[in-house]
């Protein structure tokens, strides 16, 4: 009996003795191994008559159990001391800044754009699209703009020359850079059929420079037609998009009379607003600011089309979107808008994970 | 338009101060711009009474007076000739501003000479209310002590400056504004009776119209010996009013009619006519010296006036030069004419004038305000200046009344909602001078003679809701659409989006430039078509189309760079301009950068062609585009690097991006410092996604087969681009060979010239069984064969 204790003493006192991996294994081998001393006890038990096999066997076995575990935990403690050891050489300076990464932002009259078509894309409208170079009959003519009426010469427009015409005869009449995104009205309303209800969004120009008008700017156009859309709906469909776009709860709006050759009755609508210092809070106040203009398609523009006013009837508006942008994020200057300038960018631009939606908010 | 409040009260008789008057005139659509009280300006100054006058003691242009004011007896210091005890005077208080000397007076009283003046007396110039001449204002001794300097002075009449909309010519005179208001609800329209003048003299002036197309009707009147002195001071202190200079009877009263009215009248110098007026189209290589002084060249479209010497006004327009009224003018023939609205328009286009006779003959003047006009204007000339007047000569016609417009009651609520009486409906159109014969349902509406834009039912709708006003209108929300919903955005615009959003995550600014640019430098990226070459650009360095984005960005780094920016990364999605039809629009979404070159401790990272790349690939990945279905080859277009530029392909003729170095001799040409790296790729050339019928996606392929790895390196030449060799390895096996990645690039010893080793890790994915090394052998054989038909060989 004395053998495993004295055997059990000895080995655990090597293994807690043993100062690295290899000496345990050393240690292990001794004992475990299949000459080791544990082992060669064991194989004694198959000499043994089955009573003592009975008292010894356990013992043994226990021997064995209890010197395997006491390799296994100073095993641990090694590769543990090991790995600290090693971790201790790996240290590196995480205050040291890491790689900058330059950061991008969107031009904030695209983002607006896209919380305009998000609001109306909510009230059952899609996005049309139509060419920045228009002709004069898009633009104009089927805008109810008769030839040489004094409403055309308020548009400062842009013209290109007059080029040779296509059947070799003469010329055709000059082309224009559209001067409001009304021509895609046209467009709509020549390629489909009622009902519509459609916002075009673009870039249009007229010639003008000053501390409040670019050369180009931005619109969105609005086409409703359907029967029964009378002005109440206009009036109600634009305070609705005004609450949404300045993410407010209530509006005070007002429409009054006003002339555009494609719609009839015309109107244009003010909110009230607060000016404090470079903040605008829109939706009361004491001053009214005007916001865009409005009304009832024309019967003219609608037969342009070949649309029977009698059957059908609806409403336009317009808007210009780098004023909408202005008053909604306060850039005090139109003129930064087409400089690309980084600066501006950054500063009054948005993250790209920044998507409108009327589920996520469009701000 | 500028009007006074007193002006517009000779025509409507309201109770409404000024802020009901700009309220009725929102509701009825006259949008006010600018309401100016002269009162306001003059609100510290009021009227007082100098009891004494007595020599300064220690100055000999000074008086020491007191003033009866109304802060109390005041002791103010005058250096004003006239001066005097008993004088009713205008005192401004310590702390006034004066406006005509742009400053403010001491809060404090101030010593003058040593003698304390607790105020001041003003001049009108100092109010900006007149010219004096011999010092401070002298008022009617009548006046009380008290009264505002505005209401002495006869300055407190507010003028009012509001838009005319193109449809209404008639609010170009005061009379129509009234009638508008009145209409609107904001008080009685007044009707001015005109005398019609007794003749005395015989009209020896022959008139003739030889384009009755042009100028249908022409009325005058002779008027001989007036005295053309000063215009009576009521007249001239409305036309100061509104802003022009009163310069001579004639001339004023002609200007007064025109705001008065809306109806222009042209006086000439009857001594300075030589035979008979004529009223006809121009004649080649005529001219006239207008009013204006300059010299305009007359064509055979213009509508000209003109006697034995030619032309003598353009119809409409302006008048000339030699018959022009001066102030020795006695005797003169006044026109009174109606021009055709387009001919004037196209004559003042062509011109160039602006004048308050063309803006009102090209919007429409009253056709039957010929004869009334020349009533008036007899009435105001020969009240101040005499003369005797002829017969009044009429040649021609007014042109036709307007045809009557049925009107249908119902459209008022079928287009606008609102619920209005039949009666009140009645009563509006007749306010606005409108004749209705009733036909139950609907009414036959005769427009005035001042109406232009009344053509179908919906105009006099707009005359019904805007007279009930606006704020009557029901809104409401849309109700939702019929039918079910598409999708909102078009694909391109959806290809814009996560276009954008993709760059900006990778460090883009995204820039909105001009859709122009100068011709010079578009012909450095492309064709320059003159049918995208502006007539009237805004400026001559903007009168190009775009072919590119680029140059608008180039320049826009450049500028950062200026401003000390270090790197940066621009893009824009927008259109570019392939020709002048609605189908040669192309949206462009478009990247360049400078390299920041900042350095870092780790290392310095670069910007350069791979970095431009590989955010290409990324932007066409986004858009479910992955890089390996594109290939590169050259440059299309001459302004990328020809050795760090590349077109990206799908198939040999469809290019849908460029990307790169931009050539150094087109940086030059920009005066742009280089390198910039970017690229443009074209939304419009990627072809439409093959649409789904299911929105359900395939079922996921789990392969559970690890894939099996293996490197090999070739020699290659020079001439022979990596990408080649990639696509020829490819093709060893398209099922097996699920990635080609290099992983060395290496030239120099060992290697023999104009070659270079490229190290390829190959990836093979078995599909079903794991591969055995006998297919393993296989596909990398064959692999190797494809390489060596391009001319590379495997190193050992």
């Amino acid at each position: 009996m004395s053998d495993i204790t004295k055997i059990e003493s000895e080995a655990l006192a090597a293994i807690s003795g043993a100062a690295d991996l290899t000496a345990l294994d050393e240690v292990r081998v001794t004992e475990l191994g299949k000459k080791g001393r544990v082992s060669g006890l064991m194989k004694q038990l198959g000499k043994m008559s089955n009573d003592e096999r009975k008292e010894k066997g356990p013992k043994l076995n226990a021997l064995k159990q209890r010197v395997s575990d006491a390799v296994e935990a100073r095993k641990a403690a090694l590769e543990d001391a090991a790995l600290e050891a090693q971790l201790s050489t790996e240290r590196v300076d995480l205050s040291l800044p890491a790689r900058p990464e330059q950061t991008g932002a969107l031009h904030p009259v695209m983002q607006v754009f896209e919380e305009i078509a998000a609001i109306f894309g909510d009230m059952g409208f899609s996005v049309a699209e139509g060419p920045d170079i228009e002709d004069d009959w898009h633009n104009f003519t089927a805008l109810n703009f008769p030839e040489g009426h004094p409403a055309r010469e308020t548009h400062d427009t842009f013209f290109f020359s007059p080029q040779p015409s296509k059947d070799g005869e003469g010329q055709d009449a000059a082309k224009v850079l559209r001067t409001h995104t009304s021509p895609v009205q046209i467009r709509t309303m020549m390629a489909g059929e009622p009902p519509i209800r459609i916002i075009a969004p673009g870039r249009v120009y007229r010639n003008d420079w000053d501390a409040t008008h670019t050369p180009m700017f931005h619109q969105v156009e609005g086409l409703v037609i359907e029967s029964g859309i009378h002005m109440g709906h206009l009036k109600g469909c634009l305070i609705d998009f005004v609450k949404a776009f300045f993410e407010v709860d209530a509006v005070e709006a007002r429409m009054r009379p006003h002339f555009f050759p494609f719609t009839e009755p015309s109107a244009e609508m003010d909110v009230k607003y607060t000016r404090d210092g470079d903040t605008i809070k829109i939706g009361d106040g004491e001053q009214w600011m005007e916001i865009l203009g409005c009304g009832m398609v024309h019967p003219n523009v609608l037969r342009n089309c070949g649309i029977d006013p009698d059957v059908y009837q609806g409403f336009a508006f317009g808007m210009g979107v780098d004023r909408l942008a202005m008053l909604k994020y306060g850039m005090p200057d139109l003129r930064p808008y087409f400089e690309a300038d980084p600066a501006w960018t950054r500063h009054y631009g948005f993250k790209p994970w920044l998507t409108p939606s009327v589920s996520g908010g469009l701000s | 338009m500028k009007f006074t409040l007193s002006w517009l009260e000779d025509y409507l008789a309201t109770k409404l101060d000024l802020d009901g008057v700009l309220e009725m005139m929102l509701k009825a659509g006259l949008e006010v711009e600018e309401v100016h009280n002269p009162a306001d300006d003059l609100a510290a100054f009021t009227v007082a009474k100098v009891k004494t006058a007595e020599p300064h003691p220690d100055a000999d242009k000074l008086r020491v007076c007191t003033v009866d004011t109304v802060d109390g007896e005041k002791q103010i210091v005058c250096g004003a000739p006239n001066a005097r005890a008993g004088m009713t005077a205008i005192y401004a208080p310590l702390g006034a501003y004066i406006p005509g000397l742009d400053f403010a007076l001491d809060k404090k009283p101030r010593k003058i000479r040593g003698v304390e003046s607790q105020g001041m007396m003003c001049s009108t110039k100092e109010l900006n209310a007149g010219e004096d001449h011999d010092g401070i204002a002298d008022l009617d001794s009548k006046i009380a002590m008290g009264t505002p300097a505005a209401k002495a002075l006869g300055l407190d009449d507010p003028v009012i400056d509001f838009e005319v909309t193109p449809n209404r010519p008639d609010w170009l005179g005061v009379e129509g504004i009234a009638r508008d208001l009145s209409a609107a609800g904001a008080g009685r329209f007044l009707t001015r009776e005109i005398k019609t003048p007794a003749s005395k003299i015989e009209c020896d002036q022959d008139i003739r119209i030889e384009a009755p197309e042009v100028c249908p009707i022409f009325a005058g009147v002779l008027i001989r010996g007036v005295k053309n002195g000063p215009s009576p001071d009521w007249m001239q202190k409305r036309l100061k009013a509104v802003g022009l200079t009163p310069k001579s009877l004639l001339v004023d009263v002609t200007n007064y009619i025109s705001l008065d009215r809306a109806r222009p009248l042209h006086a000439y110098d009857a001594e300075k006519l030589t035979g008979p007026i004529v009223a006809r189209l121009g004649r080649e290589g005529e001219t006239l010296e207008a009013l204006d002084g300059k010299t305009y060249d007359v064509t055979p479209d213009m509508c000209v006036i003109a006697d034995d010497s030619g032309p003598i006004g353009l119809g409409g327009v302006m008048g000339g030069q030699s018959t022009a009224v001066s102030d020795e003018t006695t005797d003169i023939f006044l026109e009174s004419a109606w021009f055709d609205p387009l001919r004037t328009a196209r004559t003042g286009r062509a011109t160039g004038i602006i004048s308050d006779a063309r803006y009102r003959f090209e919007r429409g003047v009253d056709t039957a305000s010929c004869i009334p006009g020349l009533h008036l204007a007899i009435e105001l000339i020969t009240a101040a200046g005499g003369g005797k007047i002829s017969d009044i000569k009429v040649a021609g016609t007014p042109p036709p009344q307007q045809e009557k417009v049925a009107f249908k009651l119902a459209d008022v609520a079928r287009l606008t909602g609102l619920e209005v009486k039949a009666k009140d409906m009645r009563k509006t159109l007749t306010d606005l001078g409108f004749e209705i014969e009733d036909a139950g349902e609907a009414y036959y509406v005769t427009p005035p003679t001042w109406r232009f834009d009344i053509e179908q039912s919906a105009d006099l709708v707009e005359e019904i809701a805007r007279t009930q006003g606006y704020d009557a209108l029901p809104g409401q929300s849309l109700p939702p659409p019929e039918g079910g919903r598409g999708a909102v955005t078009t694909t391109i615009q959806q290809r814009v989006r996560t276009a954008r959003r993709t760059l900006a995550a990778r460090g883009f600014l995204e820039a909105v430039t001009w859709s122009f640019m100068a011709k010079e430098e578009a012909t450095l990226f492309g064709d320059t078509p003159d049918s995208l070459t502006l007539a009237n650009p805004v400026a001559s360095d903007l009168n190009q189309m775009r072919p590119t984005i680029l140059a608008n960005l180039a320049h826009a780094l450049q500028r950062a760079k200026d401003r000390g920016e270090r790197g940066t990364a621009l893009f824009e999605a927008g259109p570019i301009y392939l020709g002048d039809g609605p189908k040669d629009q192309r949206t462009a979404v478009t990247a360049l950068a400078r390299p920041s070159n900042t350095r870092h401790w780790q290392g310095t990272a670069t910007y350069d062609a791979y970095a431009a790349k590989a955010d290409l690939l990324a932007v066409l990945d986004a858009l479910g585009r992955p890089g390996s279905g594109f290939q590169v080859a050259a440059p299309r277009d001459a302004h990328w690097h020809p050795g760090q530029g590349a077109s990206l392909k799908m198939g040999p003729k469809l290019t849908v991006a460029q990307f790169g170095a931009l050539h150094p001799r087109v940086l030059k040409a920009l005066d742009v410092e280089g390198p910039l790296y970017g690229f443009e790729l074209n939304l419009n050339a990627l072809p439409q996604m093959k649409a789904r019928g299911a929105k359900t996606r395939s079922k996921l392929d789990v392969i559970d087969r690890s894939p099996v790895r293996r490197d090999l390196a070739f020699l290659l030449a020079d001439t022979v681009p990596a990408g080649d060799l990639l696509a020829a390895m490819r093709g060893a096996d398209k099922q097996l060979i699920s990635d080609l990645s290099v992983f060395d690039i290496y030239a120099g010893a060992g290697i023999e010239d104009g070659h270079r080793s490229v190290a390829v890790e190959v990836t093979l994915q078995p599909q079903g069984e794991t591969l055995t090394d006998k297919q393993i052998d296989s596909v990398m054989a064959k692999i190797v064969a494809k390489a060596e038909k391009l001319g590379a060989s495997l190193r050992g």
